[in-house]
């Protein structure tokens, strides 16, 4: 059975120029174990959509559409029903550990405080094994210490995999990270990365990741959807959109990446991005090349 | 050999640690940069590259004269202009400029475009050529913006126009040298592709010279012809870009370079031998 099944799914934001969608019919479809990818740039709706996933999209917003996980309907959940699905069966890391920890209490304090909300009864002494041994799934060395230690003692990179730590304490179906890397040092990336790639794996929680980064998503998705003005304009197998791309906007995002093993003559940039920003590259791209 | 334009020797600059010191104690130090060497040469791009922390962004912040040196000298043309005075500086400052990562944080949000980059004249008390109206029309022109949009403010731009912005202020001196402090790294990858041409266009247009600050290797591959390796405050490895890329010689830039996220090269030649069959079935 799929795991997410994301139908029509729209948000909308009432301006004082008309209803503005910042997510337009969009469908999503991610397999047990698998991994989705959005990929778009800034004010393509990625964010917004994980948000809408799990309802979480800004009270002034209207959600609309279907989201599905296994057999169990989201839109339409109570916030009481909702809260037992969201940090149980769908788990979310976000760009920037440090705010989303609670500098006043120690790491594993806010992991069992966590894991207690969504299993009741849980004693503190289970809740703390839960934690430290969540910590160690994430490669935490020395975790019956580390946790007892506040956010502020952990380094970024660590602050994520705490955060991750968080999520999947109880051990959910779905994961959700949205840009979970992009705040680190390369280096540091490149171990968070490897780390939702062994959790995968190991433990077969699908992952969507949104992300900015193409190159990101090539290496840790399966199938990609590209998010363009609040829509997908592309969907298809991670292979497919990166040898075969079929939409221009795709193309171009693909053409804009600096490559690392080689220079290009220069970059081709993508016209469709802000108005101003495109008038002037045409004008600039009509003199000598 | 002929003199670098820019060359830094021995650079080191050390930071109190807050809380370390008292009444009669000196606070403990810590040594951002320590004993950085470099060199550009007039028309280079000498990119300096490492994690956060590495002290790359410090050590550009004393070649530019916004940070004093603990020790170690910076020298423009031959110059010493490390103890340069706020007279002298003022001359130094119409040679050397920067263009930082946020622009909408760097540009002063309630001067228009017009105000801000005739600002660095003012400031030097120069005159302005040509007026400032026509003079910022043609700045405007120079980085493709439209000059007709030289009465807006920073935020009636998008990300990569304010950016534009932010470099025809640092070229409004008409300087020989340009700091650019991870300059591209806050834009969306198509305007950052924009962005970087622009810088590229303008080195072989006006002789520009580059120091160019970065995280994003992929990025200083398109734009270094020389390349720094920082970490912990010291220069690990410097060469030749490709040299750098191709034959890493030290262990970090190793480990750096293997980090990166890639796309894989087979896929990339797929695309591309399937956009140029597509451009024949369509031609």
């Amino acid at each position: 059975m799929t795991l997410l099944q994301v139908r029509d799914l729209t948000v909308t934001f009432p301006t004082p120029r008309g209803p503005l969608d910042a997510v337009r019919s969009l469908d999503l479809d991610l397999e047990p174990g698998g991994a989705l990818g959005i990929v778009g740039e800034s004010g393509s709706g990625k964010s917004m959509t994980s948000l809408a996933i799990m309802g979480l999209q800004p009270r002034a917003a209207q959600r609309t559409g279907s989201v599905r996980l296994r057999d169990q309907e989201l839109v339409g959940l109570s916030e009481a029903e909702l809260r037992r699905v969201r940090g149980d069966r769908i788990a979310m890391v976000f760009q920037d550990p440090l705010s989303s920890l609670n500098p006043y209490y120690t790491v594993g304090l806010q992991i069992e405080e966590a894991y207690r909300a969504h299993r009741p009864g849980t004693t503190r002494r289970v809740a703390r094994r839960v934690a430290i041994e969540a910590l160690e799934r994430v490669h935490i060395r020395d975790a019956a210490r580390r946790v007892d230690h506040y956010p502020h003692q952990f380094s970024g990179g660590m602050r994520q995999r705490v955060m991750i730590a968080m999520a999947l304490s109880t051990e959910p179906e779905l994961l959700i990270a949205d840009e979970p890397t992009t705040a680190l040092d390369v280096t540091v990336q490149a171990q968070i990365l490897d780390l939702l790639q062994e959790i995968r794996r190991e433990t077969g929680t699908g992952l969507v990741l949104i992300t900015h980064d193409l190159a990101v998503v090539s290496e840790v998705t399966d199938h990609i959807v590209v998010m363009k003005d609040g829509v997908c304009v592309e969907r298809g197998p991670v292979e497919q959109i990166f040898t075969d791309p079929r939409h221009a906007y795709t193309q171009a995002l693909l053409d804009a990446v600096p490559r690392i093993d080689d220079e290009i003559g220069a970059l081709r940039a993508v016209t469709a991005g802000g108005a101003g920003d495109a008038a002037a590259n045409d004008k600039k791209d009509g003199g000598p090349a | 050999m002929s003199t670098p334009l820019l060359r830094a020797t021995n650079l080191v600059k050390e930071f109190p640690v807050l809380g370390t010191g008292g009444l009669l104690r000196r606070p403990d130090t810590f040594r951002a940069v320590d004993d950085v060497s470099f060199e550009i040469n007039a028309g280079d791009t000498l990119a300096l590259v490492g994690e956060s922390g590495s002290g790359k962004s410090t050590t550009a912040r004393l070649a530019a004269r916004l940070l004093d040196v603990t020790s170690g000298t910076v020298e423009l043309d031959g110059e010493d202009v490390t103890g340069l005075g706020r007279a002298d500086l003022r001359r130094f400052r119409s040679e050397v400029q920067v263009v930082f990562q946020d622009p909408y944080s760097s540009l002063n949000p309630r001067h228009t475009v017009e105000r801000i980059v005739t600002a660095p004249l003012l400031y030097q008390q120069r005159s302005i050529p040509g007026g400032a109206r026509a003079f910022t029309r043609s700045l405007m022109e120079r980085v493709g913006l439209d000059p007709d949009h030289s009465q807006k403010y920073p935020a009636q731009f998008s990300g990569g126009q304010a950016q534009r912005i932010g470099i025809a202020r640092a070229l409004a001196v008409g300087p020989r040298v340009v700091v650019c402090d991870e300059a591209v790294s806050a834009l969306d990858v198509s305007v950052q592709a924009q962005v970087i041409n622009l810088l590229r266009e303008l080195q072989r247009e006006e002789g520009l010279t580059y120091l160019f600050i970065a995280h994003d290797l992929a990025v200083v591959r398109q734009i270094a012809t020389r390349v720094a390796v920082m970490t912990q405050g010291r220069i690990v490895e410097e060469g030749d870009r490709d040299a750098v890329f191709d034959a890493p010689q030290h262990e970090y830039t190793r480990k750096l370079l293997d980090a990166v996220p890639r796309i894989r090269p087979e896929w990339e030649r797929e695309r591309r031998r399937n956009a140029a069959l597509a451009a024949g079935a369509s031609a």
